[in-house]
């Protein structure tokens, strides 16, 4: 019995996805008896270090086919493993990645799939209760798996990656992967920027800003942070921001630690993507806009005075 | 009476029809308040007015149009669900799709929707089959996989750019802090992502031509079950809202140091 965490790689290099889902994943094996393996398919540097984040065991799927992503191929790996070490719980990230993958591997399996978990289940093997958002982050929901096995994609940001003092080894696994029927001929990346879905801290603004020219004070907050930039809808239709960092139930959800809304009203589709964040801050002239109602701090006043403001005060505390 | 015009279905430069499958799934409207019903164990859909998934209607759909219209090949919208889906689907038809087909059940997970689509597909050699890249109520993002593990097919999700041929499609794929440019082998199912097409608001003859288009209603095949939401909770109060004067940023930077702990 194992529960299985596949950890993703970039550059053969492991997201941060790759330890919250191995961080779950011994959780979840502590709590059901059973112990945490972890799944690294293609290559990566340094694959030991999983185990100082909870794997007993790492176990690796690398051939000529799994050099990029293909879901059929990466599918058929983590369906192998799953098979080979006989996991009960088999645990994705919620990424573009993970969710390419989640359906195709409870199908293999025949297991039950919950996407998005953000809770270690209740119940024991064969009768797991996961907890989830739905509706946009608007609710939660308790879901039952009654298949034997279970996979689950988690959520970004809900388990914080823990390192404990455990090591593990990497053993190899050769499984049949066939070939792959995607081609990836090129990524472009934005470089040295966290990716809003990943984002811990988040600096948005919407038509408050008025034009694009005024984006700079944005901008510069962000850097103070070390935050992601993103935009409320109108700014991204209207073309002052690119559509990628469109905030909301059309556009990506977010749950970052930090999220920073400066003139942003507040409309249901845009909290819909923001209020699993864990502290939220507005910034409105408007005392009456919606968002103040979602808020934890707020501050009423003219956004040209408030952030520069906001910034400064950052900078000193940065500098203490 | 509305014109209708017939297009002589003519192959495409590389001498293939392409033909495409859309599924489309029924929503609560964006702005719809979420509330529930029987003991917290069902969505309460009293007053809730329903939508056609945007990614399904405005992105997956409008492209799959644009790559069949005029003649090119031909689009079918599938919808599994009961009778009370048919005003989406024509919604559907009258944006501008050949035909539809709907399985009648009322599927209560996702992979039930998916093993009726696989089950319909199967033996109708569509190129592509195309989805959105989530439901806006459930958020799973699993239909696209399922059905393309079902029908042994590649799988592309968040598909922000879409070109086709009759064997291969280009596809830019979003990714966390990036895009993918890729090529996969067809038939393939493909999710769509915002950027693949622009929405399209049906026209007056549009609404006219979808009532005189074919509407398909298939029994279920009847899939299996092995998840079940046991109960649905609603986020607790946020409690009010601390305001900071807007000349005192050192009082908010020490709130969110020492009270929220998030910088």
């Amino acid at each position: 019995m194992a529960i299985l965490a596949f950890a993703e790689t970039t550059n053969k290099r492991f997201k941060k996805s790759a330890f919250e889902a191995v961080t779950y994943a011994a959780k979840v094996a502590t709590k059901l008896g059973s112990e945490c393996v972890a799944l690294v398919v293609g290559e990566a540097e340094n694959a030991e270090q999983l185990g100082a984040y909870g794997a007993a065991r790492i176990v690796q799927v690398s051939t000529a086919a799994t050099a990029s992503f293909d879901s059929q191929v990466y599918a058929t790996a983590i369906a192998e493993a799953a098979k080979a070490v006989d996991a009960t719980v088999v645990v994705l990230a919620h990424s573009s990645t993970g969710k390419s993958l989640l359906g195709r591997v409870g199908i293999k399996l025949n297991a039950g799939t919950v996407p998005g978990v953000n809770t270690v289940p209740e119940g024991s093997s064969g009768n797991l209760t996961f907890g989830k958002p739905v509706f946009s982050g608007k609710a939660f929901a308790d879901v039952k798996v009654s298949s034997p096995s279970a996979v689950v994609s988690l959520m970004g940001n809900a388990i914080p990656p823990e390192k404990t003092d455990g090591t593990a080894s990497v053993e190899s696994l050769d499984v049949s992967v066939g070939e792959p029927k995607v081609r990836v001929k090129s990524v472009e990346r934005v470089e040295g920027v966290t990716p809003l879905p990943e984002a811990e801290l988040v600096v948005s603004a919407g038509r408050g800003v008025k034009a694009p020219d005024n984006w700079g004070i944005i901008e510069e907050l962000a850097n103070e942070l070390q935050a992601t930039t993103a935009c409320s809808r109108p700014v991204a239709d209207a073309g002052w921001r690119p559509h990628h960092e469109h905030v909301g139930q059309t556009g990506i959800a977010v749950r970052p630690n930090l999220y920073i809304a400066i003139g942003i009203s507040g409309a249901i589709q845009h909290l819909a993507g923001v209020n699993n964040s864990k502290t939220i801050v507005v910034i409105n002239k408007d005392p009456e806009a919606p968002f103040f109602k979602a808020a934890d701090y707020g501050v009423v006043g003219d956004l040209f005075d408030v952030v520069p403001r906001l910034t400064e005060a950052i900078r000193k505390h940065n500098a203490a | 009476m509305a014109h209708v015009r017939v297009y002589i279905r003519r192959p495409n430069q590389y001498g293939h029809c392409m033909k495409i499958l859309v599924c489309v799934s029924k929503v609560p409207d964006t702005t719809a308040k979420i509330s529930f019903t029987d003991n917290d164990t069902a969505f309460d859909t009293s007053g809730v007015q329903f939508i056609m998934n945007p990614y399904d209607e405005w992105y997956a759909l409008v492209r799959a149009l644009e790559l069949t219209e005029g003649g090119k090949g031909e689009t079918t919208i599938i919808n599994v669900g009961p009778a009370a889906n048919d005003a989406i689907i024509r919604k559907g038809l009258a944006i501008g799709a050949d035909k539809a087909v709907r399985i009648d059940t009322e599927p209560s997970s996702t992979r039930v929707v998916a093993e009726e689509i696989a089950a319909y597909a199967k033996d109708k050699s569509f190129d592509l089959i195309l989805t959105g890249k989530e439901t806006i109520d459930y958020n799973g993002s699993e239909v696209g996989a399922m059905v393309a593990e079902l029908l042994d097919q590649p799988f592309v999700s968040y598909a922000s750019h879409l070109d086709a041929t009759d064997s291969t499609a280009t596809i830019k794929r979003d990714i966390e802090g990036g895009v993918e440019l890729l090529e996969v082998d067809l038939p393939a199912v493909v999710s769509a992502a915002k950027g693949l097409a622009e929405q399209r608001i049906p026209n007056m003859r549009g609404i006219m031509m979808a009532k005189r288009k074919p509407l398909e209603v298939l029994p279920a095949s009847g899939a299996t079950e092995n998840v079940q939401v046991v109960k649905y909770t609603l986020p607790g109060d946020k409690g009010s809202v601390k305001l900071v004067e807007a000349d005192n940023m050192d009082e908010l930077v020490r709130l969110l140091h020492e009270e929220a702990k998030v910088i």
